[in-house]
């Protein structure tokens, strides 16, 4: 199985982990990340304003690259998924915006949201399986007690994103258990971490991560969980809780047995 | 009150203000409510009725986490959010009125914060 990956800006660089864990795993599982070649950021956040074709279009190359390779893309950073998914749904169901970035791109053949966009976790949910996944666990996290830390991006607007229920996921769950933990389920899961508002003066983001932590540390989590870089960071520099935070790759690794170098 | 105002910002969005019920779910779900001077409900009654001068400088457009709650639990599909970010885009197209300028960031960085953070906060926050 191979698909198109698109890694995004975070993950050549402090999101490192997520990607080096990422694709070792999926080596080991026996699909194969293909990186795109030349891609571009893709912002980070998507563009809600109908009218902004610039930036959407970093997006649309990526896509439409996926599409000359005949193969899904599959992304790994929440946010990237995010937007590459929204701009994807744009391309299908927006005439307006479809057509406008289509006259500035020019491309051999208009694109129109032919792409699969798929995230790893739907990767390894609907393509390997969580059964089968839990068969070649090798050092089962036995006994951990993992928070599922979903945040904003996967999940929301669930209309678009088509990723899981938005208000009772269980994509994280499902994974944490076949890679032998036991999943803690806490209020905040699904709750905002500040996102980027913490270049704002004023600390909102660690407030408001802060909450999160402390929901899940209250409630018997030793770990959390996340896909997602900025989520990583806000939850580490929060105030009010302390809880080690992994990718969520950084685990699947350690139970498949890899040793992935830092 | 200015209609043609409202008549950009719902264009931008993509939305329809006029739909909205006022059940207040938005705001019920916004956990950044108490930080804006106009909650989402009434930001949305703004919109409609024409107040969006007062909305285009009010700080609550730039605290919006764009989280999408009150996206995911609009009953009538009015989409708060889109209609706050229309708002902060219009400000911010005015020549001289980004929120964040590149050379902020510097200061504001630390060793470990992620490149996403940067990106993100400067497509919000910059024209």
């Amino acid at each position: 199985m191979v698909f198109s990956y698109f890694p995004g800006c975070t993950l050549k660089n402090k999101g490192a982990r997520l990607d080096l864990c990422g694709r070792r795993a999926a080596e080991a599982l026996g699909f194969t990340l293909e990186e795109l070649p030349e891609w571009q950021c893709c912002g980070g956040v998507y563009p809600q304003a109908r009218d902004e074709i610039a930036t959407r279009l970093s997006s649309v190359r990526a896509l439409d690259a996926a599409r000359r390779k005949g193969q899904s893309l599959v992304t790994l950073c929440s946010a990237c998924h995010h937007v590459i998914r929204r701009v994807n749904g744009d391309m299908q169901r927006d005439a307006q915006i479809r057509g406008a970035v289509n006259r500035y791109l020019q491309l051999d053949t208009p694109y129109e949201g032919q792409t699969q966009v798929l995230h790893y976790l739907e990767v390894l949910r609907d393509v390997i399986g969580f059964d089968e996944l839990a068969r070649r666990v090798t050092r089962p996290l036995t006994g951990q007690r993992i928070g599922a830390y979903y945040g904003c991006l996967l999940l929301r607007p669930s209309r678009e994103m088509c990723f899981d229920d938005p208000e009772n996921p269980t994509i994280l769950e499902q994974f944490i258990r076949a890679i032998g933990a036991e999943p803690v389920y806490y209020a905040m899961r699904n709750e905002c971490c500040g996102g980027y508002t913490v270049l704002e003066p004023g600390g909102r983001a660690q407030k408001q991560a802060g909450k999160v932590l402390a929901n899940a540390a209250a409630c018997g989590a030793q770990t959390l969980i996340t896909a997602c870089p900025l989520c990583m960071y806000n939850l580490q520099k929060s105030v009010g809780g302390e809880l080690p935070v992994r990718y969520f790759t950084e685990l699947l690794a350690q139970a498949l047995g890899l040793e992935v170098e830092s | 009150m200015n209609r043609d105002l409202t008549q950009t910002v719902a264009r931008i969005a993509g939305v329809n203000p006029r739909a909205c019920m006022r059940c207040g779910k938005c705001t019920g779900a916004c956990p950044a409510y108490d930080e804006m001077e106009y909650h989402p409900h009434q930001f949305v009654s703004m919109v409609e009725t024409g107040r969006i001068d007062e909305l285009l400088r009010s700080k609550g457009i730039y605290t919006c986490l764009s989280c999408f709650a009150c996206i995911e639990r609009c009953p009538r599909q009015v989409e708060p959010a889109r209609l706050i970010e229309a708002v902060r885009v219009l400000a911010e197209r005015k020549q001289g009125a980004d929120h964040l300028r590149p050379q902020d960031i510097p200061a504001r960085l630390d060793p470990d914060m992620p490149q996403q953070a940067i990106t993100s906060a400067l497509r919000k926050y910059r024209r």
